[in-house]
C-alpha cells in the first residue's frame, strides 16, 4: 500500500535542500529559453516561481519533471547527480507534478485515477476493494474525507479534480511536488481549499514548487520567490522581504507604477446601452442590469453563481427565458449569438483555447473570423481594420499568417480581442479576459478596456480576481445563486465583495 | 464520511438521479420495451414471439453478431475501431473448413489455425495502429481490402468442408437456448471479467479515455491497444468457426453482410462511447440482442428487407441520439430556476410559463419554493472552503 510520507516526524529534515538545479540550460529548435538558471528546493517550502509568459517557468519545471532534459547544468536530488528522461522516472524519484492540462481520466473513480497504471493486484487481478481503501486512507490523510474514492472525476468541480491530481502526485511518495498554476481555473473559494492542501504538505516536509501568474497566491503561500525573465534568473528573495510592486518590478523589468491603468481623460458615463428587466432561465433568475456607454461593470459572485451563465444568455448561447432585454432603447430577443453579434455584442470567452480560437488557423484567420460569418456585408472595410487593431495591440507573431497555436496565451488573447474589436460592438462582455497571461499581456488588456470605454463602449467584465474587479471597475455587481445580490461603487473593497457574494460576513459560519 | 454539506450534496445527487439510469441498464430496459412491442406486434399476427422457433432465431442471430461485437468493444474502448472483422470473418470460416477438410480428427488444428490467422491479423492491426501511428480507421479498412482482396482471387465460392461433428457447434441446442449462443455468452462473460479484473482491462479504459495521461501514468499503450486488437481479431474469428459450422463449408462471400458495421452498431447501441474510454461488453450484449430481436421480429413481419434496413438505421441513429442528448443532459447545469419552459424534461410540474410572457412587463418574482428546487438548498457556498460536487447527477 502506498504511504505518505508520514506524519509530522517527516518535518524533521524541513530546511535541507533537497533539489538543487544549477546552470540550465535549454533550446528548443535552436532558440535558447534558459539560460543558466539555478534554482534549489528545500524540504518543507513553497517555493514560488514567477516570471511572465515566455519567461522559462513550465521549462523548468518540465526539466525538474523529466518531460525535458537540459542541454546544460545539473540535477542534484539529496546531493546525487540525476537525470530524468521520462517523467515517471522521476515520480520514482519522488518528484510529482501537477500539470496545467488536467491528467485525469473523467469516466473512471478517484481511486482509478489516483493508482491510474500501478493498479494492486491479489492473484493476478486488480483488487478494487484495496484500491478504494487505500485511496480512502489517503484522502483521510489529507483531511479530504469529503471525497469519496468511488466517485466519478467527472462529477466533480474543476477544484475537486485539481485536488486528486495533487493526491495521485502524492500517492507516489512525491517529497517534491510542482504545480503549473494550480490555481488557474479556479475560483476563490475553492482556492482555498488548495491552500489548505499546500500547508498540510509543508507541514509533512514536502517540498513545493509553485507557477502562478497570481501575486497574491504567491505572497499567501510562498516562502521563497525564486524570479525569471526571459529565460534566466533574476533572483530567488524570501517572500516575506519583498513587497508585490517589486516583486512586480523584478518580474517585468520596468517599475509599474499602477497596475491598474487609470480611466483615460474625458471618458464620460453616457446612455444606457444595453438593459436587462428581469431576466432570468433556468440558472438566473431577476436579473436587471444595466450597462452605460463608457462604463465598465464588473460582475463578481463565486464560481457557480451565475456569471457566466448572464454572459452566455445576453450572447444568445443560452437564452433567457423570462423578462426583457433592450438594447439602445429598442427591445430585442436574442436567440444566437449570430443575432448578438448583429446587435453589437461582442463576447471574449473565458475558454480562449475551445471557445475563442481554431488554434490550427493563422492570426487573420481568426480575427476575421466573426466579420466573415456575420456581416459579409460590411466586411471588406473592417477586414482592413485589422492589422492595425493587431499591432495596437502589440500583437507579438511572426506576421499574420502564423498559426495562433504557436503564440503564447496572452498573444493568443490579443488575436480574441481584436477578433471582437473588428465588429466595432457597442456592448463588450469579457468573460475572465486576464486569466493565464502574463503580467504584461494584462495590462495591455486593462489599458485596452479603459481606451474601450473612453470610446463609449459599455463593458461587462466578469472576474474572479477581486483586485482586478475591484482595480477595473466603475460598478461592481455581484452574483449569488443565479441572482443580483447586490451592487457596490467603485472603490469598494474585497471583504465587502466576498460578503455579497458568499451571503454573510466573512470568517462567519452560516 | 463526514458530515458535512457536500456529502448531503452528493446524497440529494443520487436520489434525484434515481431515474438517471446508466448506460448498461438503459440498454436492457431499451431491450424489454423492444421485446414488448415486438411480442405486441407479433402476437396482433396471431403468433408468439416466444415460441420455441422464434426464441432460437432470436439467438441464433445474436451469437453470430455477438462474438463480433464484442471483440469490437475492446476496439473501440481503447479509441480504436476495426473495420475488417467481417472480412476475417469470411477468411477464417475458409480457413476453418480449407484445414479441417471434412476430417474430424483435424478439428482442433482448424480451430488452432484460425485463432492463429485472426490472431496475426489483429496483431498486425495493432501495431500498424500503435507503432507506425496510422489512424485505425484507415489500417483496418485497408488490412480489410487486403483480405477482400485476397478471397476474391482465390477463393470464388464455397471452398472446404466442414465435420459434421463440428457443425455440431452451429445446431446443437441447450433446451431453447443454442450451444453457439452459450459459447458467445461465456466468451462475454470472460471479456466482461477482463475488463473488471485484469490490469490490461484497466487500461484499456485508460487508454481511450486519454492515451497521453495513461502513458503519464506508465501504462504502456502501445501493448493496450495491440492487445484489443488481437482480441477484437480473435473474436472475430470464433465467429468464422461458428459460419463454417453453419454453412459446413467455408465462405469467402459473407463479407458481404457488413458485420463491422452491424458489430460496431451494437456496440454503440450498447452504450460504449465511440470516443473510446467509457462502455463494456454487457451493453454491448444488450445491443446485439437488441439488434437480433429487432430482426427476428421483421422476419415475422415479413417486412420489406429494403425497408427493415431503413427502421434498423432509424433505430441506431434514434439511440445514438439518445445518448448524445444524455450526454448532453449530464453537462447541463442543474435546474435553479425552474420557469416550465427552459428546455428541461423534469419541469411539468411546474406552472408554465410562454417565453413571451416578458413583453406584458415584468414577470413575478417566482414563488419562494421554487429556489429551494432539490439538490438547491446546498449550493450556497460558505466562506472559502467548500467545495462543490459537479452539477451533473449521473447515477453511477
Amino acid at each position: 500500500m502506498t504511504t505518505l510520507p508520514s506524519g509530522p516526524s517527516a518535518g524533521a529534515d524541513t530546511g535541507t535542500t533537497v533539489v538543487r538545479m544549477a546552470g540550465i540550460d535549454k533550446s528548443f529548435l535552436g532558440v535558447q529559453v534558459l539560460f543558466g538558471v539555478d534554482l534549489d528546493l528545500r524540504a518543507g517550502e513553497v517555493h514560488a516561481l514567477v516570471g511572465e509568459n515566455g519567461a522559462g517557468k513550465s521549462t523548468l519545471m518540465k526539466i525538474l519533471a523529466g518531460v525535458h532534459q537540459a542541454d546544460g547544468g545539473t540535477v542534484e536530488l539529496d546531493g546525487h547527480a540525476v537525470s530524468f528522461e521520462h517523467p515517471l522516472q522521476a515520480q520514482h524519484a519522488g518528484v510529482s507534478t501537477v500539470f496545467q492540462e488536467f491528467n485525469l481520466l473523467p469516466e473512471r473513480t478517484v481511486a482509478e485515477n489516483v493508482f491510474l497504471g500501478r493498479e494492486p493486484r491479489r492473484r493476478g487481478l486488480v483488487d478494487a476493494a484495496q484500491m478504494n481503501a487505500a485511496t480512502a486512507a489517503l484522502l483521510e490523510d489529507l483531511g479530504l474525507t469529503w471525497l469519496s474514492p468511488q466517485t466519478r472525476v467527472r462529477s466533480l468541480s474543476v477544484a475537486g479534480q485539481q485536488i486528486v491530481e495533487i493526491v495521485k502526485a502524492l500517492s507516489h511518495d512525491a517529497r517534491i511536488i510542482s504545480m503549473d498554476e494550480p490555481t488557474a481555473a479556479l475560483a476563490d473559494e475553492e482556492v482555498e481549499v488548495l491552500y489548505r492542501l499546500i500547508g498540510t504538505l509543508r507541514e509533512r516536509g514536502v517540498a513545493v514548487l509553485y507557477v502562478s501568474h497570481r501575486l497574491k497566491e504567491i505572497f499567501d503561500l510562498s516562502d521563497r520567490v525564486t524570479i525569471l525573465k526571459d529565460g534566466a534568473l533574476v533572483d530567488t528573495v524570501d517572500t516575506a522581504r519583498i513587497t508585490s510592486d517589486e516583486l512586480v518590478k523584478l518580474m517585468v523589468g520596468r517599475p509599474i507604477s499602477s497596475f491598474f491603468p487609470d480611466k483615460i481623460e474625458g471618458t464620460a458615463i453616457g446612455e444606457t446601452r444595453l438593459r436587462l428587466d428581469g431576466c432570468g432561465n433556468a440558472q438566473l433568475d431577476g436579473i436587471d442590469l444595466e450597462l452605460r456607454a463608457g462604463e465598465i461593470t464588473a460582475l463578481a459572485g463565486l464560481q457557480g453563481s451565475g456569471r457566466t451563465e448572464i454572459a452566455h444568455a445576453l450572447f444568445g448561447v443560452d437564452r433567457f427565458t423570462r423578462g426583457s432585454m433592450w438594447i439602445d432603447g429598442r427591445r430585442v430577443r436574442v436567440r444566437s449569438p449570430r443575432q448578438a453579434v448583429r446587435a453589437g455584442i461582442a463576447l471574449v470567452t473565458e475558454d480562449r483555447k475551445a471557445e475563442g480560437l481554431a488554434l490550427n488557423q493563422s492570426v487573420m484567420a481568426n480575427a476575421r473570423l466573426v466579420l466573415d460569418a456575420v456581416q459579409p456585408g460590411q466586411a471588406g472595410r473592417r477586414v482592413q481594420n485589422i492589422p492595425g487593431i493587431l499591432s495596437s495591440l502589440d500583437l507579438v507573431a511572426r506576421d499574420v499568417d502564423q498559426e495562433v497555436r504557436f503564440l503564447s496565451g496572452g498573444n493568443q488573447q490579443k488575436v480574441v480581442l481584436a477578433k471582437w474589436l473588428a465588429t466595432e460592438p457597442s456592448v463588450m462582455v469579457l468573460d475572465e479576459p486576464t486569466r493565464g497571461i502574463d503580467v504584461g499581456a494584462k495590462q495591455r488588456v486593462y489599458s485596452l478596456m479603459r481606451e474601450l470605454s473612453a470610446r463609449g463602449v459599455a463593458i461587462l467584465m466578469i472576474s474572479s480576481e477581486l483586485p482586478e474587479v475591484i482595480g477595473m471597475a466603475d460598478r461592481i455587481v455581484v452574483l449569488r445563486d443565479g441572482r443580483i445580490a447586490g451592487e457596490l461603487s467603485a472603490g469598494a473593497d474585497e471583504e465587502s465583495v466576498m460578503s455579497l457574494a458568499t451571503g454573510h460576513a466573512m470568517g462567519g459560519e452560516q | 464520511m463526514s458530515q458535512t454539506t457536500e456529502t448531503v450534496d452528493v446524497a440529494q445527487q443520487r436520489s434525484r438521479s434515481r431515474w438517471n439510469l446508466g448506460p448498461t441498464e438503459l440498454v436492457f430496459v431499451a431491450l424489454v420495451g423492444i421485446v414488448i412491442i415486438g411480442a405486441v406486434l407479433v402476437g396482433l399476427r396471431g403468433q408468439n414471439l416466444f415460441n420455441t422457433a422464434n426464441t432460437v432465431d432470436m439467438f441464433t442471430r445474436s451469437s453470430l453478431l455477438g462474438f463480433i461485437a464484442i471483440g469490437q468493444t475492446f476496439a473501440i474502448l481503447c479509441r480504436s475501431l476495426d473495420l475488417s472483422v467481417g472480412y476475417v470473418v469470411a477468411l477464417t470460416s475458409i480457413v476453418a473448413a480449407t484445414t479441417m477438410e471434412g476430417d474430424t480428427g483435424r478439428i482442433g488444428l482448424g480451430i488452432g489455425a484460425v485463432l492463429l490467422v485472426s490472431g496475426a491479423i489483429g496483431l498486425a492491426n495493432g501495431l500498424i495502429i500503435a507503432v507506425l501511428r496510422v489512424n485505425p480507421f484507415i489500417t483496418t479498412l485497408g488490412m480489410g481490402l487486403i483480405i477482400k482482396g485476397y478471397l476474391d482471387t482465390q477463393y470464388q465460392g464455397p471452398a472446404g468442408s466442414v465435420p459434421t461433428q463440428f457443425q455440431q457447434f452451429g445446431f446443437t441446442r441447450l433446451g431453447f437456448l443454442p450451444l453457439s449462443t452459450a459459447v458467445m455468452l461465456a466468451v462475454a462473460l470472460a471479456g466482461f471479467l477482463f475488463l473488471r479484473k485484469s490490469r490490461t482491462g484497466y487500461h484499456m479504459f485508460a487508454v481511450g479515455g486519454n492515451a497521453e495521461v495513461a502513458r503519464m501514468s506508465g501504462i504502456r499503450t502501445g501493448r493496450v491497444m495491440v492487445t484489443a486488437h488481437v482480441l477484437c481479431s480473435l473474436c472475430a474469428g470464433l465467429a468464422g468457426l461458428l459460419i463454417a459450422a453453419r454453412f459446413g463449408t467455408g465462405s469467402a462471400l459473407v463479407y458481404d453482410n457488413l458485420y463491422e458495421l452491424d458489430s460496431i452498431a451494437a456496440v454503440v447501441l450498447g452504450g460504449t462511447l465511440l470516443l473510446g474510454g467509457r462502455g463494456g461488453i454487457a451493453g454491448t450484449i444488450g445491443g446485439v440482442l437488441i439488434l437480433a430481436v429487432l430482426d427476428t421480429v421483421f422476419n415475422i413481419l415479413q417486412v420489406d428487407p429494403f425497408f427493415k434496413d431503413v427502421l434498423r438505421g432509424v433505430i441506431i441513429i434514434a439511440a445514438v441520439a439518445i445518448y448524445a442528448r444524455r450526454q448532453l443532459d449530464r453537462k447541463a447545469r442543474r435546474i435553479r430556476f425552474d420557469d416550465g419552459n427552459g428546455g428541461s424534461a423534469t419541469s411539468d410540474a411546474a406552472p408554465k410559463v410562454p417565453p413571451s410572457a416578458g413583453s406584458s412587463g415584468r414577470q413575478p418574482p417566482p414563488p419562494a419554493g421554487v429556489r429551494g428546487a432539490p439538490g438547491d438548498a446546498h449550493e450556497t457556498s460558505q466562506t472559502g472552503t467548500t467545495i462543490r460536487q459537479g452539477p451533473k447527477g449521473e447515477g453511477r
